[in-house]
C-alpha cells in the first residue's frame, strides 16, 4: 500500500520548471561539447584539420569547459534540486527564488566565459594555469558560475533546513541529506578556485598587479580539483544508492551507511589536493605523502557503496528465487534503461576506481603524469560512470518533470546508446590508457615530434581513440534525441521519481549524521592540517612573480 | 548502526590493501629515496640565462658527488636547450631543469622522469640511464600554441 502512495509523490510543478531549465543547459552543453570531443579525436589522429583557423586547444578548452564545468554543474544542481523537492515536500518561494537567481547567474557566467573562449581570447583550458593569462572577461564569467553555483545550492540547502526545523529528532530523506553533503562539500571546495580566481587572476587580468603567484594559484585551483571529481561522482551514488534499489524492486541496503560513506566524502575529498601536484616542485615531498594518505582514505566510503550496491542486487535476486552464487545476477531487470544503463556506469567504475589508486600513489604517478593515461582515467570515471548515470536518470527525471512518459521504444533506445557509449569508450579510453603507458602526453595536438620513433608507436592508438570518439559521438546523438523525446514528444502521463526505503525500518540513522557542526569543525581541521604548513611555506619560500604570458594562436 | 559481517570483512580485506599500498609507496619514497621531484631550490625567472647552472645547458661531468652527469635543461616556449644530448650508458645523471616563461612539462617518455616545470622552480631528479636507446622529451603540460611541437631528444649510447 505504501508503495502505491509513494510513487504518485510528484515534484512540485514550479521547482520541475527549474530542473528543467538546468538540464537544457546541460544537455546543450553535452550537444556541443561532445562535438568538440569528436573534433580533437580527428585531429589528433593525424589523418583530418581543423578548418577556418579553429585552433586545437580552443576546442580543447570549449570540451573541458562544457564538460566537466558546464555539463556536470547545471545537470547537478537540476537533479539535487528536484531530489530534495522530491522528498521534503517541495520548495518555499525564498528556496525557488534562491534556485532561480543561482541558474541565471551561472549562465551569465557561463556565457560570458563561452564568448572569450571563441573570441581565442581565452584559450587556457579549463585548468587556466598562471601565468597563461586570459581575458578578465573569462574570469569574470567563472566566478559568476562559481558564485552562481553557491546561490543555486543554498535553495537545498535551506529546504532541508525548513525540513528539519519541521521534524525535530527525525533523521532527514536520505536523498536530502546526501543532496545537502555534496552542494556543502562543493562549496568548501570552490572556495578555493574563487580564492585564486578573485584575489589572483583577475586583478592580474585587469592589469592591478603585474605579477602572480603560480605556485599559490595552482594549489588553491587543485585543492577545489579533486573534490570537483566527487562533486560529480556523488550524485551518481545517490542514484546508485537511494534510487536504483527501488527501480529493481528491492530496498537500500542500510540507509546509515549510505550517510556514512557520504560524510566520509564529505571530510575526505578535500584535504587531497596534492595528489595533483606530485611531481611539482616547491612542495615538500612529506606534505605531498600526507595528502596521499588521506586520498587513499576516500577510497573506504567507495568500497562500502560497492558492497552496498552488490548486497542489494544480491538479496533482491534470492527473493526472486535465484540460487548459486551468481544466479541474482540474471534475474535483474535488464530491459530496464533506468537500471541498465546506471548499472554499466557502476561496473566501469571498477577498474576507474582501479586506475584513480594508481595515479594517487605517490611517486608511481610519475609514469603517467600527464599522460594521455589520465585522460583516459578520467573518461573513465566522470565520462562513463557518471555521465552514464546522469543519463540513467534523465530517463525517468525528465519525463517526470514534464509530465511525459518513457515509452518502450525510447527504453530502448536508452539501452543501446548505454552499450554504444561503452564500445565506443572502450576504444577510446582503453587506446589512451595504454598510449599513456607508452608516454604519449595529454591535451597535445597531433605532432611527429620531428619523426622520433617513440611518437610513431603512438600513432596507432591516437586512430583507435578516434574510432571511440566518432562512435561516442553517435551515443550523443542518440542521447541528445531521447532527450528532446522526453522534454517535448513523448506522450503524457505519470513517470514514477523512484525512492527507495530502506532494508531494515526498525533501525533509525543516528542523528549525529546530522550534526553539521560537528562534521563541518572535523573537515575544517582536515584541510587545516594537510594545507596550513605547506601552504605557508609556499608563500614564504615563493620566487618573484609571473608575468603574464598569452602564448596560444589568436584570430 | 549495524553493520552485516560480510560488510565488516570486506572492508577489513580493502583496507588491508590500501595500508599495504601506502605502505609500500611510503617505504620506496623514504626509504629507498624514490621520491616525486621535489625541489624546494627557486631561482629569478627572468635570470634564468645568467644563472647557474642554467647559464650553460647541456650534459656536465661531476665529481665528488652521488651522480656522475649533470644534465641541464632550460625549457621556453615552445623548445627545450638542449635539443640533443648523448648519454652515456649506465651513467647515474641528475637532470635539472627549468622554465624561463610559462609552466611546461619535462617527460622523457619510457623513463620515470616526469616532471613539471614551473616559473621561478627548479625541478631536480636523479636517475641512471641503464638501457641503450632513443628517448623522446616532450612537454605534456599545455603551454600554448607550438606545445605539440616541443620537444627534445635523449640518446643513451655504450
Amino acid at each position: 500500500m505504501t508503495n502505491s502512495i509513494t510513487t504518485k509523490v510528484k515534484v512540485d510543478p514550479r521547482d520541475a520548471k527549474l530542473s528543467m531549465a538546468h538540464f537544457f543547459v546541460a544537455f546543450s552543453a553535452l550537444a556541443l561539447g561532445g562535438l568538440m570531443g569528436l573534433l580533437q579525436t580527428l585531429v589528433r589522429s593525424g589523418k583530418w584539420e581543423l578548418p577556418w583557423g579553429i585552433d586545437y586547444y580552443q576546442i580543447l578548452t570549449v570540451h573541458g569547459v562544457l564538460m566537466g564545468l558546464v555539463l556536470t554543474t547545471f545537470f547537478i544542481m537540476g537533479f539535487q534540486y528536484a531530489a530534495v523537492s522530491r522528498t521534503t515536500g517541495g520548495h518555499s518561494i525564498a528556496a525557488r527564488r534562491s534556485g532561480w537567481i543561482g541558474f541565471w547567474i551561472m549562465l551569465v557566467g557561463t556565457l560570458m566565459a563561452a564568448t572569450m573562449v571563441l573570441l581565442k581570447e581565452a584559450s587556457v583550458l579549463y585548468t587556466f594555469y598562471a601565468p597563461l593569462k586570459a581575458h578578465w572577461i573569462f574570469y569574470l564569467g567563472l566566478t559568476f558560475v562559481v558564485i552562481g553555483s553557491w546561490i543555486d545550492g543554498s535553495a537545498q540547502i535551506m529546504t532541508y533546513a525548513k525540513w528539519r526545523k519541521n521534524n525535530p529528532g527525525q533523521p532527514s530523506p536520505l536523498l536530502s541529506f546526501m543532496a545537502v553533503i555534496n552542494t556543502v562539500m562543493w562549496i568548501i571546495a570552490t572556495l578555493g578556485v574563487a580564492a585564486t580566481v578573485l584575489f589572483q587572476l583577475l586583478p592580474w587580468s585587469l592589469g592591478l598587479v603585474d605579477t602572480v603567484d603560480v605556485l599559490v594559484s595552482r594549489t588553491l585551483f587543485w585543492y577545489f580539483g579533486h573534490p570537483l571529481v566527487y562533486f560529480w561522482l556523488l550524485p551518481a551514488y545517490m542514484c546508485w544508492y537511494a534510487i536504483i534499489p527501488k527501480i529493481i524492486g528491492g530496498k537500500i541496503f542500510s540507509d546509515s551507511l549510505a550517510r556514512l560513506s557520504f560524510i566520509l566524502f564529505l571530510l575526505f575529498s578535500i584535504p587531497v589536493g596534492f595528489h595533483h601536484q606530485l611531481t611539482e616542485p616547491g612542495i615538500d615531498p612529506a606534505w605531498k605523502f600526507l595528502q596521499v594518505i588521506l586520498t587513499f582514505m576516500v577510497i573506504i566510503p567507495s568500497l562500502m557503496t560497492a558492497f552496498s550496491l552488490f548486497a542489494t542486487f544480491e538479496r533482491y535476486g534470492r527473493s526472486k528465487g535465484a540460487t548459486g552464487l551468481f544466479g541474482w545476477f540474471k534475474v535483474l531487470p535488464w530491459n530496464d534503461a533506468r537500471f541498465t544503463v546506471p548499472f554499466i556506469g557502476m561496473a566501469s567504475f571498477i577498474p576507474a576506481g582501479a586506475g584513480g589508486i594508481i595515479n594517487a600513489s605517490n611517486q608511481m604517478d610519475q609514469v603517467v603524469h600527464n599522460t594521455i593515461w589520465v585522460t583516459g582515467h578520467f573518461h573513465l570515471t566522470a565520462a562513463t560512470s557518471v555521465v552514464l548515470t546522469f543519463f540513467g536518470i534523465s530517463y525517468w527525471l525528465v519525463p517526470h518533470l514534464t509530465g511525459r512518459k518513457l515509452t518502450k521504444a525510447m527504453n530502448k533506445l536508452g539501452i543501446i546508446q548505454a552499450w554504444v557509449w561503452f564500445i565506443g569508450m572502450a576504444f577510446m579510453s582503453g587506446a589512451m590508457h595504454f598510449q599513456g603507458l607508452l608516454g604519449g602526453p595529454r591535451r597535445s595536438a597531433f605532432s611527429t615530434y620531428g619523426g622520433a620513433k617513440q611518437a610513431a608507436e603512438w600513432v596507432p592508438y591516437q586512430i583507435a581513440q578516434a574510432v571511440g570518439g566518432t562512435i561516442l559521438f553517435l551515443g550523443i546523438i542518440l542521447m541528445i534525441i531521447i532527450f528532446i523525446n522526453l522534454a517535448f514528444f513523448a506522450p503524457k502521463g505519470d513517470e514514477e521519481f523512484p525512492v527507495a526505503v530502506a532494508e531494515n525500518l526498525e533501525e533509525k540513522a543516528p542523528m549525529v549524521f546530522e550534526n553539521w557542526k560537528l562534521w563541518l569543525g572535523i573537515a575544517a581541521a582536515l584541510i587545516l592540517f594537510a594545507y596550513t604548513i605547506p601552504f605557508i611555506d609556499i608563500i614564504q619560500n615563493s620566487p618573484p612573480g609571473s608575468k603574464g604570458f598569452q602564448t596560444w594562436s589568436k584570430w | 548502526m549495524h553493520m552485516h559481517k560480510f560488510e565488516k570483512i570486506w572492508l577489513a580485506f580493502g583496507i588491508g590493501a590500501l595500508v599495504v599500498f601506502l605502505t609500500t609507496v611510503g617505504v620506496s619514497a623514504f626509504y629507498l629515496g624514490n621520491k616525486p621531484p621535489s625541489c624546494l631550490t627557486t631561482i629569478n625567472v627572468d635570470k634564468v640565462d645568467q644563472t647557474k647552472p642554467f647559464d650553460k645547458p647541456g650534459l656536465h661531468k661531476v665529481e665528488g658527488k652521488d651522480w656522475d652527469y649533470e644534465l641541464v635543461y632550460v625549457a621556453s616556449a615552445f623548445s627545450y636547450n638542449p635539443v640533443k644530448v648523448e648519454v652515456p650508458l649506465g651513467a647515474k645523471v641528475k637532470v635539472i631543469a627549468t622554465t624561463k616563461d610559462v609552466v611546461h612539462g619535462f617527460e622523457v617518455a619510457g623513463t620515470n622522469i616526469n616532471m613539471m616545470l614551473e616559473p621561478g622552480y627548479v625541478s631536480e631528479y636523479t636517475t641512471t640511464f641503464d638501457k641503450a636507446g632513443e628517448y623522446l622529451i616532450v612537454c605534456n603540460e599545455y603551454c600554448g600554441a607550438g606545445h605539440h611541437l616541443m620537444s627534445s631528444m635523449i640518446e643513451v649510447k655504450k
